[in-house]
């Protein structure tokens, strides 16, 4: 699971097949004083759509100066359905919503949105990046989801939907109903983009340097803590640990203390001021 | 990544300590890079040295960025209906993609729009000096460079200040190239180049002759087709007029799948051929010169429309010009024909006023620098062209290339000496290098480049500057 080193330049196969243009939901929260900040896009995992960011981490952001977007992949949320969506199409979408905001932007993935947003950092030089509980794909992933939720993760070895559940992506704290409601919007990623996920996809190197922070939790029922050591050694860092929060930390109960760190961490590291 | 150089005003009051060579007094900005001009690859090389750590000051002569696409510029040589030749995903920065919901091949008005985003998005602006125009750029001791500049038309003190490196970006298309014909002088018609023609207004009603098959001579031709009375259209040779699109997409991006499998050269002109037999058809039945050349030997032409002005009677094709009569022009056929507007789309040349041509190794100051991968001068490691290209696609991303390379050996030059050494030695046993197949020899076509070709060339230099 090594980053590819070396840089490519001339790309032809990716000119000469451009990636079809699909409309996009992109939802916001701008905070009421410009306050020079660098934009944050965040970039939800397979299944999600940009309201999972909506429902809490936007707000926040902004009420701390800090102008939020989440978009959602296409065939995600409200953006166009797109059943044969690969991960270049993922990053395109991306990179095309991120080049559109006012100013350079800093990337925020989660889950296997991390790996769009490491897709997506090599054709787009982000100010900085932030993977949340990264999904990079590999068997271990595999193994461990298989063993968590193999009803659900079966099918999507053979190309059907990948169906997570409450055990996986949320701690006991949050309520019943919330989850139960969380759980029922989840959609699927395409099927193409799904299997990528088996091969380990490696990244081309990112363009720019922009600085990475990775973060998770040791109790993440989806990436073991052995997944984020590595993909935090990738980028020369140690992991942030948030213990006791499931999988997706940005609607688990104390959503607030991730996105804290996230904020402090832009307002401290020089390249991505 | 920002140095204490970033934001301030050159002052010569508060830093002068170096005196130039006749004893004026120099600014020096320490590690600060110049970049001479703020167009697409002005830009880059502004974007590129700053995420590379570096502080940049660019000057401008006009008062917005964008240069030849500024259609407010006066060196602009767009006119009203100019659209891009290369399609979207050849013509967009790497690292910059343009909206999806423009069309393949934009308008110049979406292109400068482009640029101004580009401009806000990295913050680029605050680096620009507007209305200051270089007028002399000269080698300083250590390797340095003196740059003197002044208010854009003349007015105000001259002011130098002593750089690290300097970037010239001055652009390409703004010298008009005009031929010489006996006669000239004594015809009474109405006589312009490509670069003054902006409107099909101009045209409307009149006899015209547009002389040039480039890109801009066809756009024009065909303008002429729609809105003037007459229209003829000049050419030295036959050319190849490829259509924008083939089997139903840009036709760049076609070939490019070809190039991506990497089909020898033979080939893809035969496979090339082939296709334009099927879907332009034979020219010569238009009483169009048959191409003595192969395709890919002379820029493309991308213009889907001229054939089908010639088959419909609008444009008429006519060979080149023997000389000029008070009203008439004759051809070297012997046909006398009578226009009243005669347009010069005959190209342009490259310029460097504010440089010495030894600097260059150009001595005969033809504006026709010998240099490694169309950007590095032999001697001087601290100067660098960016976009004295003319590729078969679009520039930006090769001027992209050549700033990301520039950029990180300045940063060797400080990290890692042997490799900018090994670098510059580099430059001076393989300046003139061509990064394309067999050309056509014409002052347009030297710095004709594959962009294949080159863009792995680039590669290649990239990756010998950061080997381990």
């Amino acid at each position: 699971m090594s980053a590819r080193s070396e840089l490519r330049i001339m790309r032809g196969r990716e000119w000469s097949r451009p990636v079809r243009p699909a409309r996009r939901e992109v939802l916001s929260a701008i905070p009421e004083l410009e306050e020079g900040r660098p934009p944050l896009l965040f970039v939800p995992g397979f299944g999600h759509g940009a309201w999972a960011f909506a429902e809490h981490w936007l707000g926040h952001a902004a009420s701390r100066g800090f102008p939020a977007y989440a978009v959602s992949l296409r065939g995600h949320g409200g953006s166009e359905p797109a059943p044969e969506a690969t991960l270049r199409a993922y990053a395109h979408d991306v990179a095309q919503v991120a080049a559109s905001l006012p100013r350079q932007a800093v990337l925020v993935g989660h889950g296997a949105g991390a790996l769009v947003v490491a897709h997506a950092m090599a054709r787009y030089p982000a100010r900085g990046a932030v993977l949340v509980a990264p999904v990079f794909g590999g068997w271990g992933v595999l193994g461990a989801a298989l063993r968590r939720n193999p009803g659900g993760t079966l099918p999507a070895v053979f190309g059907g939907p990948l169906r997570l559940n409450r055990g996986q992506l949320f701690s006991r704290e949050l309520p019943d109903e919330e989850a139960r409601r969380y759980v029922g919007r989840l959609g699927r990623a395409g099927r193409r983009a799904q299997w990528a996920l088996l091969g380990e996809p490696e990244a081309e190197p990112a363009v720019g340097a922009p600085a990475v922070l990775v973060l998770g939790s040791p109790d993440d029922r989806v990436v073991p803590a052995s997944t984020l050591t590595r993909v935090a050694r990738r980028y020369g860092s140690a992991p942030l640990l948030f213990p006791g929060m499931g999988h997706d930390l940005m609607l688990d109960a104390r959503w607030a203390e991730p996105i804290d760190a996230i904020l402090d961490w832009l307002e401290k590291e020089p390249a991505a001021r | 990544m920002s140095t204490s150089t970033d934001h301030g005003r050159p002052d010569p009051e508060a830093t002068s300590s170096a005196v130039s060579g006749d004893g004026r007094p120099v600014s020096d900005r320490g590690d600060t890079v110049c970049v001479i001009g703020a167009g697409a690859s002005g830009l880059t090389a502004i974007k590129n040295l700053r995420e590379h750590g570096f502080g940049v000051d660019c000057y401008e002569r006009e008062t917005g960025i964008g240069g030849a696409w500024n259609w407010r510029h006066d060196r602009s040589p767009v006119y009203a209906s100019t659209h891009l030749i290369s399609s979207k995903p050849f013509t967009q920065f790497p690292d910059f993609p343009m909206p999806d919901s423009w069309p393949d091949y934009p308008h110049h008005s979406q292109l400068l729009s482009y640029f101004e985003r580009y401009a806000d998005h990295f913050d680029l602006r605050s680096h620009i000096w507007f209305g200051t125009e270089v007028i002399r750029v000269e080698p300083a001791e250590g390797e340095r460079w003196d740059v003197t500049t002044r208010s854009t038309g003349g007015y105000g003190p001259e002011r130098t200040s002593r750089y690290a490196a300097v970037v010239i970006a001055n652009g390409h298309n703004w010298s008009p190239k005009l031929p010489r014909y006996e006669g000239l002088e004594q015809f009474r018609g109405e006589i312009m180049h490509a670069s003054s023609y902006k409107d099909p207004a101009q045209l409307r009603g009149k006899r015209v002759l547009v002389v040039g098959a480039g890109n801009t001579g066809c756009d024009i031709a065909v303008e002429a087709a729609q809105q003037a009375s007459r229209c003829w259209h000049s050419t030295r040779r036959g050319y190849w007029y490829a259509p924008k699109y083939v089997l139903g997409r840009p036709a760049d991006q076609v070939n490019d799948s070809l190039l991506a499998l990497r089909v020898p050269l033979r080939v893809r002109q035969w496979l090339y051929h082939w296709t334009m037999r099927l879907t332009v058809g034979d020219l010569t039945r238009f009483g169009l010169p048959k191409p003595d050349h192969r395709v890919y030997e002379t820029h493309p032409i991308a213009n889907s429309q001229l054939v089908y002005y010639v088959g419909h009677g609008g444009i008429g094709p006519v060979p080149d010009i023997a000389r000029f009569h008070p009203y008439a022009v004759e051809l070297a056929d012997g046909r006398e024909i009578d226009p009243e507007v005669v347009i010069f789309a005959t190209g342009y040349l490259p310029r460097f006023e504010f440089l010495d041509a030894s600097v260059f190794g150009d001595s005969a100051g033809a504006g026709r620098p010998t240099l490694w991968l169309n950007a590095f001068t032999p001697g001087h490691p601290t100067l660098a062209v960016a976009g004295l290209v003319q590729p078969d696609s679009g520039l930006f991303t090769l001027s992209h290339w050549q700033m990301v390379l520039f950029a990180r050996l300045l940063r060797a030059r400080r990290d890692r000496p042997e490799r900018a050494a090994a670098f510059a030695q580099r430059v001076r046993d393989r300046a003139g290098e061509r990064y394309s197949g067999q050309v056509k020899e014409s002052s347009r076509h030297w710095f004709e480049v594959g962009h294949a070709d080159y863009l792995r060339a680039v590669e290649r230099a990239l990756v010998d500057l950061e080997a381990k």
